[in-house]
This record gives C-alpha cells, sequence and structure tokens, in this order.
C-alpha cells in the first residue's frame, strides 16, 4: 500500500515537470527572452533563460510553440458559479435576497467541471477571480483560484478573496423593496458598515459576556473594515465611481474599482485615491449604465498608472462569458500598449489580487503557469496551442 | 457628416434619399479587395454618381480629367453586409400571437440611435433589420443602406416599382415556445406554421380563383398576404434556428412549401452541414466569444463557419447586433479565419454572400463597375485586430471618417457616444451649403 502511494505520487510530481521551448517568452517581469527556454519541476518554475544556455534536462517532455506568456487572470468573473446552460440548476451567481449577504461564499458554489471554466482554461485562463453577479448590494465573497480541474483545495489561492458590492443599476430592486434608488444603495451600504464596526467593538470586548454572538454577515464586513481583504464595488457611471470613492474616505476599507464604463471622466481622483480598477470588458455592450463606454479606457489607466486588470465580467444571455484575452486585444489596438496589456492580464492582475508572489509571470520559484501561442497572442487569427497550470498540461487545444 | 448638407439633399432628391456626386471621385493608392477577383495591389477605384465606374490596377485606369482625387493607404473593400442585425431599436409582433408575419420591422425603427451611427463606424452598409426571435414569425425584415437619413424610407432599399426590400422573421426552438397560445413544443412549433401557410395557400387560391372579380376576393388579410410573397418566392425567409434538428425542421418545411429560407446563426450546422449543402440552402453564421448562455446555443463552435463552407455551403456572417456589436462585425470574420474557415470565404461572408442571402448581390456585395458606391477604406489587413476602419462609403456619399471627432466618438465610444445624429438646423449654424 505504502509503495504504491508512493509510486503514484511520483507519477503524479513526474507529470508536473516538463520544458516549453518557444521562440519569443514573455516573462512580463522582465524583458522577452527571444528562443526561450522554461524548466518546470514539481509544478514550479525551476529555469528559464535563453535557449543556449538554460539546458533541458534528459527525459522531460518538452512542448514547442512560438510564444509563452504567463498564465493569464480573469480578474472579476462569475463563470463556475453561473453555468454555459444558463438554467436554474447551474445558475448560482445571484441569490436575490436579502440585498446584503456577504455571509455567502463563492467557495461552496463554484463548479471546477463547469464546461466555461473548460472554455477559458483552453483559452488562456489560469486563474479566475470568481463570485457573484453585480445584482447584489453586497452580494457575497469571492474565491480566487486556478481553472485547473481539480479538488478545490488543491487549485484555490484565496478561499475568500474580496467582499462583492454593487452601485449598479442592476442591484437596484424593484417592487418597493430595498435598494431602490442610488441613494439607498450608499445608505445601506454605509449602515452596514456601521453595524459591522459596532459588532467588532463589542466582540473585542474583554467581558466575554458582553461580546454579541458570533455573526457571520457582520464579520465578513469587519474583516473588510479591518483590512482582511479589500471591498470590491461595482460603479459605471461616474456618479457611482465617486461615490464609491466617497465611501472608501468614510470608512477607510481597501477598494478595488470594478466595471468603471465612465471612469475617464474621474481619473485624477482615482489615481490620487490610489484605488485599483477591474475594467469592463473593453467589447462589453455600450447600453444602459454602460452606454457611454470606451474602448480606449484601459490605456487611459495605463497612461495614468492606475493598477488594473481585466475581467469577463457578467453575462447575463450570450455569450455567456467573455475571454479577458480577447478584451485585452481590443484594448490593445486602442491605445493600450501591447506590453501594458499582457502585463494587465498577467502580474497586474496578480498584483491586484494579492498573489504576485505566485503567479502572474515567469519567474523562478513561481507557479508554472504558461500560455503557448502560435503567434502574436492579440492578433484575431493567432491560436492558443497549449496551456499548462501548476506544471500540468491542461490544454493541447488549438483554439 | 455633414449633416445639415444631407438633409438638403434629401430635399433635392426626394424619398430615395441621397444619390452620389456627379463629378468622378477617383480613389488610388489602396490595395483593392473586389471580393469577386483578386486582390488588386496599387488599386484604382472610380466611382460616379453613387456608383462604381472602374475598379483595377493603376497601370490599366482610365482617369477622367475632371475626376475629384483621393489619395489614401490602406485597403479599400466593399461595405460590410449584415444579413441579421437589430439597430435602429426595432421591435415585431407583441405578445398575442405566435405568428404575425402582418407586423413590419420599418414601422418602428429610429435612424437617429446611435446603433446606426456605431454600425456605419463599422464599415457595415446594408443591413437586414429583423425583428426577434420570440416568435415563430416576428414579422417582416427590412433591408436598409446606412445613409444618413431622418426617416427610415430614406434607408430603404427599394426594387425597380420603389417598393422597399425585406424579408420575413422565422424561428424554432425554444425563444419561440411560451405560454399558450404560444407552442410549448418543438412539434407544436412545426404544426402552427404549416398551418400558417396552409392558410395563405387558401388564401391565394381565393384570390386567383377571384380573378378580376372583386365581389369574390377574399377579405384583404395582410397576414396571410406577406406569407403569401414568402410562398411566391417574392420575400425570402430569415430563420433563426440553432439546433441540428432544428435546422432540420426549417429544411423540411421549406421543402414542403417550396419557400426560399436563410438560415441564420445554425449554431450546431456543423453537425449538419451535409444535408444543408444538399438542400442548397445557404446560411448566415454567428460568431461568439463562448458557447451557451441558452440551452440551444450549447452547440456553438467557431468551426461551424469553416465547415459549411467546406461542404459547399454558401456562408455568410452577421452580427445579431447587440449580441456582437456592428463595429467589431470584421472581428467576426477573422474568429471564423482562426476557427478554419479560408480568408477568402471569410471576406465573401462579409460581402457578397450576404448581398446574395438579400438577394441583392447585382447591386452590392463586391467592387465592381455598375455596383452601388459602397465601400470601405482600411488601414490595414482586414482581419487583424489592429485594423481601424477609416472611412464607410455609401452610393458615393461618406457616411463615416474617423478623422472627423463626432465619427471617432461612435467608433470609440466615450462621453457623449450614446447619444445619436442630431440634425443642426442651418438657420442656428449656418452650415447649410
Amino acid at each position: 500500500m505504502l509503495v504504491g502511494l508512493h509510486v503514484l505520487l511520483a507519477s503524479v510530481l513526474a507529470g508536473q515537470s516538463l520544458a516549453v521551448k518557444a521562440a519569443r517568452v514573455h516573462t512580463v517581469s522582465g524583458q522577452a527572452i527571444e528562443n526561450g527556454v522554461i524548466v518546470v519541476r514539481d509544478g514550479k518554475i525551476a529555469a528559464i533563460g535563453p535557449a543556449a544556455s538554460t539546458p533541458i534536462p534528459a527525459g522531460l517532455q518538452v512542448l514547442e510553440a512560438s510564444i509563452a506568456t504567463p498564465g493569464l487572470i480573469d480578474a472579476h468573473s462569475v463563470a463556475g458559479l453561473a453555468g454555459w446552460l444558463n438554467q436554474p440548476h447551474d445558475s448560482d451567481q445571484h441569490e436575490a435576497d436579502p440585498a446584503i449577504q456577504p455571509e455567502l461564499r463563492a467557495l461552496d458554489a463554484f463548479n471546477s467541471h463547469e464546461p466555461l471554466i473548460a472554455w477559458l482554461r483552453t483559452h488562456g485562463i489560469t486563474t479566475i477571480h470568481t463570485g457573484f453577479d453585480t445584482r447584489g448590494l453586497i452580494s457575497g465573497t469571492s474565491v480566487l483560484l486556478k481553472t485547473r480541474e481539480a479538488p478545490l483545495p488543491e487549485v484555490v489561492l484565496k478561499p475568500r478573496a474580496m467582499v462583492l458590492a454593487s452601485l449598479s443599476d442592476g442591484a437596484r430592486a424593484s417592487g418597493g423593496k430595498s435598494p431602490g434608488t442610488k441613494a439607498k444603495m450608499a445608505a445601506m451600504i454605509r449602515q452596514a458598515l456601521i453595524e459591522a464596526q459596532e459588532y467588532a467593538a463589542k466582540r473585542s470586548l474583554d467581558d466575554a459576556a458582553q461580546r454579541p454572538t458570533r455573526s457571520l454577515r457582520k464579520e465578513a464586513l469587519a474583516d473588510v473594515l479591518a483590512g482582511k481583504r479589500p471591498l470590491l464595488m461595482t460603479a459605471e457611471r461616474d456618479r457611482d465611481i465617486r461615490t464609491a470613492l466617497r465611501l472608501q474616505k468614510e470608512f477607510g476599507f481597501r477598494l478595488v474599482l470594478d466595471g468603471g464604463a465612465e471612469i475617464y471622466r474621474a481619473l485624477d481622483v482615482v489615481s490620487t485615491a490610489g484605488v485599483p480598477v477591474i475594467i469592463h470588458p473593453t467589447m462589453a455592450r455600450s447600453q444602459g449604465e454602460r452606454e457611454n463606454l470606451s474602448l480606449e479606457t484601459a490605456g487611459k489607466l495605463r497612461a495614468k498608472d492606475i493598477l488594473f486588470a481585466f475581467q469577463s465580467g457578467y453575462e447575463s444571455y450570450v455569450p455567456k462569458t467573455r475571454v479577458v484575452l480577447f478584451e485585452a486585444a481590443v484594448a490593445a489596438a486602442n491605445g493600450l500598449p501591447p506590453d501594458g496589456a499582457l502585463r494587465a492580464l498577467t502580474l497586474d492582475a496578480a498584483r491586484l489580487l494579492g498573489v504576485e508572489k505566485r503567479v502572474g509571470s515567469l519567474d523562478v520559484g513561481k507557479d508554472a503557469d504558461i500560455v503557448l501561442f502560435d503567434g502574436d497572442p492579440f492578433e484575431y487569427t493567432t491560436h492558443v496551442v497549449g496551456v499548462v497550470i501548476d506544471g500540468r498540461i491542461v490544454s493541447r487545444t488549438t483554439r | 457628416m455633414k449633416p445639415v448638407v444631407i438633409l438638403s439633399l434629401f430635399l433635392a432628391l426626394g424619398p430615395n434619399g441621397i444619390r452620389g456626386q456627379d463629378k468622378p471621385v477617383v480613389f488610388t493608392g489602396a490595395r483593392i479587395l473586389p471580393i469577386t477577383g483578386p486582390p488588386i495591389e496599387n488599386g484604382v477605384l472610380i466611382i460616379q454618381g453613387g456608383k462604381i465606374v472602374q475598379v483595377g490596377p493603376l497601370e490599366d485606369a482610365n482617369i477622367p480629367s475632371d475626376a475629384t482625387r483621393h489619395e489614401v493607404t490602406g485597403v479599400i473593400m466593399p461595405g460590410l453586409v449584415d444579413t441579421h442585425s437589430h439597430i435602429g431599436g426595432p421591435s415585431g409582433g407583441d405578445g398575442s400571437q405566435p405568428i404575425q408575419p402582418e407586423c413590419r420591422v420599418l414601422d418602428s425603427i429610429n435612424v437617429h440611435d446611435p446603433s446606426i451611427q456605431k454600425a456605419q463606424a463599422g464599415g457595415l452598409t446594408t443591413v437586414n433589420v429583423m425583428p426577434g426571435s420570440g416568435h415563430l414569425s416576428s414579422g417582416q425584415t427590412v433591408y436598409i443602406k446606412l445613409r444618413d437619413g431622418e426617416s427610415i424610407e430614406d434607408l430603404l432599399i427599394r426594387d425597380d416599382k420603389g417598393r422597399g426590400l425585406g424579408g420575413l422573421k422565422m424561428a424554432n426552438g425554444t425563444n419561440s415556445q411560451r405560454k399558450p397560445p404560444f407552442p410549448g413544443t418543438r412539434g407544436k412549433s412545426a404544426a402552427l406554421v404549416r398551418q400558417a401557410y396552409i392558410d395563405a395557400l387558401a388564401y391565394g387560391e381565393k384570390l386567383r380563383a377571384a380573378a378580376d372579380d372583386v365581389s369574390k376576393r377574399p377579405k384583404r388579410d395582410l397576414r396571410l398576404e406577406a406569407l403569401l410573397e414568402v410562398l411566391k418566392g417574392r420575400r425570402v425567409v430569415h430563420h433563426h434556428t440553432h439546433r441540428a434538428d432544428d435546422i432540420a425542421t426549417v429544411l423540411r418545411i421549406a421543402k414542403e412549401f417550396g419557400f426560399r429560407v436563410v438560415l441564420h446563426h445554425v449554431s450546431e450546422g456543423w453537425k449538419v452541414a451535409k444535408q444543408i449543402a444538399e438542400a442548397k440552402v445557404p446560411c448566415s453564421v454567428i460568431l461568439l466569444d463562448s458557447p451557451g448562455g441558452k440551452l440551444e446555443a450549447i452547440g456553438l463552435r467557431a468551426e461551424t463557419a469553416g465547415i459549411l463552407e467546406r461542404a459547399g455551403v454558401d456562408v455568410s456572417i452577421h452580427t445579431d447586433d447587440p449580441i456582437t456589436d456592428s463595429r467589431l462585425f470584421l472581428r467576426s470574420g477573422a474568429l471564423a479565419v482562426r476557427a478554419g474557415m479560408t480568408r477568402k470565404g471569410a471576406l465573401a461572408a462579409l460581402t457578397i454572400a450576404g448581398a446574395r442571402a438579400l438577394d441583392l448581390d447585382k447591386r452590392i456585395g463586391s467592387l465592381e463597375p455598375g455596383k452601388d458606391a459602397d465601400f470601405i477604406l482600411l488601414s490595414g489587413d482586414p482581419f487583424s485586430v489592429k485594423t481601424k476602419v477609416m472611412a464607410t462609403w455609401v452610393e458615393g456619399r461618406k457616411v463615416f471618417d474617423r478623422s472627423d471627432p463626432k465619427d471617432r466618438l461612435w467608433a470609440v465610444g466615450g462621453w457623449g457616444a450614446s447619444q445619436g445624429q442630431v440634425f443642426e438646423l442651418g438657420c442656428l449654424t449656418g452650415e447649410i451649403k
């Protein structure tokens, strides 16, 4: 039995060792390497450099491609909670009532076998920050994980990544329920944060008898106020972006702005506040509160040196998910330098999500998450030809 | 764009809208993709009176001395033809019943909607605007040219009798299944459609029997009239259909009644490509960034366009705007290439194949003498992400110019891009010439 397990373990580890040769390796953290080699051992990058000076140990499987990049990161999605069938049984991205329920954890609803996750994986998306959609005022707590199909403990990077809030029109309740207006949204968030403050203060009383019973809802917001994780706030309109900044200033939590269809109207204040942005999908439909979105916003964020990342976002219909590779490509054709687009898809997304020590660039010691392309990653007619996550080949589909 | 000038032209030229310049206009310096012929390096395009006069290499060109000359760089190709779109905020039938061919989408279109300007910015020049797929038939579609106009009449494409052209929208599958009187199943959907066409045949027979005797004619029925136009081949059915079995049902019913049909979306066309090819039925496909979103679209594959092409099907591509963005229509062609369609096939799918699907291929869809001067100037390869539509010309008139700040706003979006075209009054701006 023990021997059997040992053999099994050895074969699993062998499966996490390989080498990649590419005409160009985009490390993102440094200069691109022409004729580069990446050596992967036990799921981590063991060596990287020019082929001439980076020997490939004998016996390693070698993957070859034109271009290699770090695994791509989708910084905000609902995939895995929302499924491709779009039927009640595969739609776990929205719990309608109550408006505020940060105690919901995306981890408990994520389906790593979901075809949409496979779809993203075959397009080079190796890490995904996913959770509830923007129809809840405070909808729950997101999860950050690899897109590899595996038991969750193996792939989770952050079981509770961010608390998700929304000032989106979609978060308006109808039929006399709250919140029915933007002012009510802000009032309700404010009230919930104040209650969490008071709860946290009472929970730390010396006299145990005086402490309130544990409330996961209040605790989740107290954690945000204590700086344990950020509050992501979806805000598309200029005024909503400013409301999010106002709330952040009042309560001092770590804010991540999400959406930002009109953020080009507020670049200076966002930059001054030092708040990172998960920008709406470049090709999002310019309708409703996104009617004024611009294909050039990502480029403007970059020019202002605002930390930002791309997202697939939430789609209620078709396409059921977007692909951040495509969203970044269109941004790169509209004012965002291509190296900035790749950086936003990888290392900057990792920094924004607080996992830059593990993923986001091709450096020794980091997770071996690698995407192989047969040409310029952002060209429409280029294909993803291979995807590696944690040193495992998870896709050899040409797509 | 100079809206005020356009307004005055309407007054001068009447309901057919803009007709182009009288003096010839020459474009030199571009790579020209005529579509129906091989690419022409350093080509010459000459237009006059809204029509194409010459297309060819510089050395063969006969440039009139009075011509206005445009030296350009990049690529010139025909204006894009979108066989399936919902720009202009259209509507069709209401919730009262599943088959409403009497509804005309042209009665619902707002030509000042920004979606029209955005489509111009995407290089579209001809569009089949459709009502939705929530009915077995939601009404009549309309073929429009993206001229700058003040009412839908200014955008119509007319036949030689002056009648605006269009098809009939039909749908099967899940979108049109609802509570009664809508069908709840596929079997019921097909039965209702069959009965409607049988009713139209009977109506046509009564009309024929009455001949010139007005007293014997049946009461005029706009619903059956539209179906009769379909049965007589005067109106093409544009049929929403996704699943392979739904596609087969469309082919079966079309064959039974002998009507002409174009299959739209065709998500699972890859499963039944041979059957579609044998039926000689054209397909208008959609390219999406992911499958799913509804049960009948989980089998959607980007490979469908290429698979149908190889099976010998006449394939066009559509935006289904707002499902995909008209400004990114070239991208749809590129995604088809990415998934195995030939570049030649994908270029045709955005132009001449779409024209054929709309019975307009004698007038549009390629750059040939005698055809409408509908063309676009691109900054480079049509299928590169880097390429921009620099200008869009409809019948010899420039309707989009990326160097114009207002037009550029529609192309890239931004503050105010949600506002439609506003006609400034000449008496306020003094711009009438």
